[in-house]
């Protein structure tokens, strides 16, 4: 049910964001937010230093505020249903604008909110500073098992080749004056999805046998290899560790 | 069967008595014979199911025969041999989509030698050289879905000289190419030198680059020759479905 | 829809990202001795056609239009283990670099759609197909009730966590109530196309389904002495090493029937006092009774203390207990299992 963002975030660019070896952005990135969600929710000024920290990098990195805005767009079914928490909410209500509102349900609300866009943030900049390989290596120098990697290696390289397939069938369907209205075309849909099936399958058994042909005996060889050092860590890790002690400070506080 | 050309006599590619059946019983290989000398290029002609890619999967063992041998460079192939195999010869499948399968052209091309142990400085000489052969060096870095079906084309080519093959085996490799495209990969197929085997429909391609034709009818080989004879040969290509372009006449192009 | 930052708390963010990456664990083991070397390119063609398909607008009604999540569809295509697989990278490869789902919330996105839909899917496959005799038309039924009871399972577990750890304070049987009504709703659909893909897929290439492997005719050779049978090995494109039956199904089975009883069963259970409570009451002795010390903890009284509903409260409690002892005795005989395991490898 996802509304298919396909489009890749990555905007090449040579700041010192982008130089930082991917490993270390992908602990940062999950570090930040982790402690974003271990915030208490009513810490509005650790929230204000998250987004700070936030804005840092996303001026170093010169990632225009337009491309994050436009990407959060992702969150909006979220968004809707923590705006109805207050309504439906338990606990003690009080009124805002004549309206009744529950007010563990509002604190709840802005719980939800603050957190989820504060980590689709992160997840942008981190998508956007880091070429998709680059993304498969950190995560195999983070001992990410290889099977998996490689299947995320395979399902990238692909991706594209389907969805380029499935539009094509779309165009067919249409260039022969086929309209989805309701329930009863969904047997042609169901087929077209049984074609690409089938078509993604036999190609994964090519491939397979390409890579037969060059030798593959089952172990994927070791092609590149992407050391970080003391520096590049320490670099990276400024951002989840100010945003946890921030958590921290806020939770002793609170 | 002539020995070939005046490159010596080594032999890259023997083959004897190959015959093979698909696991539903029908049999596509009735008794296949063929030598090709190192340097040759031939081409392998036949009509749209005549067993051009059956056949073309023996020489590096995806298939195994039920009957015959294939030898490379004098290696015969075997479940024991097969690392080697499929470093002598070098096959580029139809679809370069299904042969680029890394995130980037460098990595694709460093694949097949990686896969045998080459590492290092080493590797990255062998794809620089290997990309510079076929002209994409530029590319290096892109992800192979940014190329044109041309460039992917050349780019799977590079990926099978990365290691040094003994045979260059090629199924349609003219295949939708616009005929610029056409034209650069016949350029970069002439200035190769490693011994050629190409499985084609387009009879000026086969005209224009290899000297020697091999026509697979029937599940045998029904012609062996010059090229310019057998396309001269208008009731031999008959036989067996094969046609002319429109307008191609082979006299009217020098050799 | 894949669940953001701060909608579940640290503690069933971790728990869950804990049980995903177990969950992640056995699957990759278990197709990696299906399908070898391929693996790889298999898995990750099944995944890239599993991310295109779910992005297929499947119309419903005028204007409105539903999408496939395709769990239960990817297990009985190619089987479980890969499935999990496939859902998880695409899961993954969605969070990492679309921004889609949280970081912290992978772990119950993963739990939630890889896990839970194809292995729910495909248990109920197996029960559904195998109680019939086998025929394609026993294998799109099944894909049908696999899939219509996938979705609303993976709402049950969604409901449980959220009662967890979830930090919105809704009733929690309104919560129950809305997800598990929308998701029957939206299984209707998704057994509906994953019925029809199923049955697209096995017109074609009845080979390449999983789930109808062994439904080929049987070879027929003609002897000097009239027509025999061969017995044909198992088609598709790779023969399995022949399958250890292992836990998983006893596992599945037993989980399903123990929360069947601890959630639904246990309600009508008898209110009069046990043995013990009898007895004490009987001979006066229980006028010694201490409070205990989780008197007024969250499961106390085999109840849901917050949950109005008699019933909802009993049978939540009873499933959360079931989760518990699951989770906690499966940890002790893993941990027991490779401590014998170092011990045999010393």
């Amino acid at each position: 049910m996802s509304a298919g963002h396909h489009h890749a975030l990555y905007l090449p660019g040579d700041t010192p964001v982008h130089r930082l070896p991917p490993q270390c952005k992908l602990i940062a990135a999950m570090g930040f937010a982790v402690a974003v969600v271990a915030t208490p929710r009513e810490a509005w000024g650790a929230f204000g230093v998250d987004v700070l920290l936030l804005a840092v990098v996303a001026a170093v990195a010169r990632i225009p505020p337009a491309l994050v805005l436009r990407r959060m767009v992702v969150e909006v079914p979220f968004v809707l249903f923590a705006v109805a928490i207050p309504f439906i909410g338990l606990g003690e209500r009080i009124e805002v604008l004549g309206v009744s509102l529950s007010l563990p349900g509002l604190w709840a609300a802005w719980n939800i909110l603050a957190k989820a866009t504060l980590g689709v943030v992160a997840s942008i900049l981190l998508a956007a500073t880091t070429e998709p390989r680059m993304m498969l290596l950190g995560a195999e120098r983070l001992r990410l098992p290889a099977l998996l990697v490689q299947i995320a290696m395979f399902m990238l390289r692909y991706m594209s080749v389907i969805l380029d397939q499935a539009r094509r069938m779309r165009i067919a369907r249409e260039s022969r004056g086929f309209v989805a209205r309701d329930i009863r075309q969904a047997p042609v849909l169901a087929r077209s999805a049984g074609a690409l099936f089938i078509r993604s399958y036999e190609r994964g058994e090519r491939v397979h046998l390409a890579m037969l042909s060059r030798g593959y005996t089952g172990q994927m060889p070791v092609i590149d290899d992407l050391p970080a050092s003391w520096r590049q860590w320490s670099a990276a890790a400024v951002l989840p560790a100010l945003a946890l002690t921030t958590a921290v400070v806020a939770r002793s506080l609170v | 069967m002539t020995p070939g050309s005046d490159s010596g006599t080594a032999v890259s590619l023997q083959v004897s008595g190959l015959a093979y059946a698909y696991p539903d019983g029908t049999q596509a290989l009735f008794g296949v014979d063929l030598t090709i000398t190192r340097g040759e290029r031939v081409a392998l002609l036949g009509p749209n199911g005549a067993g051009k890619t059956t056949l073309v999967m023996h020489l590096n063992g995806i298939l195994t025969a039920g009957h015959g041998t294939v030898e490379v460079a004098g290696l015969p192939v075997r479940a024991d041999t097969l690392r080697e195999i499929r470093r002598r010869v070098g096959l580029v499948f139809q679809d370069p989509d299904d042969q680029l399968f890394m995130p980037t052209v460098r990595e694709d091309v460093a694949f097949g030698p990686a896969n045998l142990g080459v590492r290092g400085a080493d590797l990255e000489r062998r794809v620089t050289h290997a990309l510079d052969r076929v002209g994409m060096l530029e590319a290096a870095n892109r992800p192979p879905h940014h190329l044109s079906f041309g460039q992917r084309r050349r780019v799977a080519v590079a990926t099978v000289l990365a290691m040094e093959p003994e045979i260059l085996v090629l199924d349609e490799p003219s295949s939708n190419l616009d005929p610029a495209s056409r034209r650069e990969l016949a350029q970069i197929l002439k200035n190769l030198d490693v011994t050629v085997l190409m499985v084609t429909h387009d009879l000026p391609y086969a005209l224009e680059l290899c000297e020697r034709s091999l026509i697979l009818s029937r599940g045998v080989i029904a012609a062996d020759g010059a090229t310019r004879s057998l396309l001269a040969d208008d009731e031999l290509l008959a036989a067996h479905r094969l046609e002319l372009p429109y307008g191609f006449a082979p006299s009217a192009h020098p050799r | 829809m894949h669940v953001p930052d701060g909608f579940f708390n640290v503690p069933v963010s971790a728990g869950a990202g804990v049980v995903a990456a177990a969950g992640v664990a056995v699957c990759l083991r278990r197709a990696r001795q299906e399908l070898d070397d391929r693996t790889a390119p298999m898995a990750g063609l099944v995944a890239a056609f599993i991310f295109a398909v779910q992005m297929l607008n499947f119309p419903v009604a005028a204007g409105t239009s539903g999408h496939l999540l395709g769990g239960a569809l990817a297990a009985i295509l190619v089987g479980p283990a890969t499935a999990v697989l496939c859902v998880a990278v695409v899961l993954l490869v969605q969070g990492f670099f679309f921004a889609d789902g949280g970081l912290t919330a992978l772990g119950v996105n993963i739990t939630l759609m890889a896990i839970v839909t194809s292995l729910v899917g495909w248990a109920v496959f197996r029960l559904a197909s195998r109680s019939a005799p086998r025929s394609r038309t026993a294998v799109i039924v099944g894909s049908f009730l696999a899939a219509l009871v996938s979705v609303p399972t993976s709402a049950l577990v969604f409901t449980a966590l959220f009662w967890l750890g979830g930090t919105a304070p809704i009733e929690l049987s309104s919560v129950a109530a809305a997800m598990g009504g929308v998701h029957v709703l939206i299984g209707l659909g998704e057994a509906l196309i994953t019925a029809l893909t199923v049955s697209s897929v096995l017109a074609v290439r009845p080979d390449l389904v999983y789930g109808a492997r062994g439904l080929a005719a049987p070879l027929v050779l003609r002897t000097a002495d009239g027509e025999v049978a061969v017995e044909k090995p198992a088609t598709g494109p790779a023969t399995p090493p022949a399958p250890k039956r292992g836990p998983r199904p006893i596992l599945l089975g037993g989980g399903l029937v123990a929360l069947l009883l601890a959630g639904v069963v246990s309600f009508y259970a008898s209110s009069a006092p046990d043995g013990l409570n009898k007895v004490a009451a009987d001979k006066g002795f229980n006028a010694y009774e201490r409070p205990h010390d989780l008197e007024n903890g969250p499961l106390a009284g085999y109840g849901v203390s917050g949950v109005e509903d008699e019933r909802l409260s009993g049978g939540l409690a009873g499933i959360a207990g079931v989760g518990i002892t699951v989770l906690v005795g499966g940890a002790i005989f893993f941990t027991v299992r490779r401590r014998r395991q170092d011990k045999a490898v010393a």
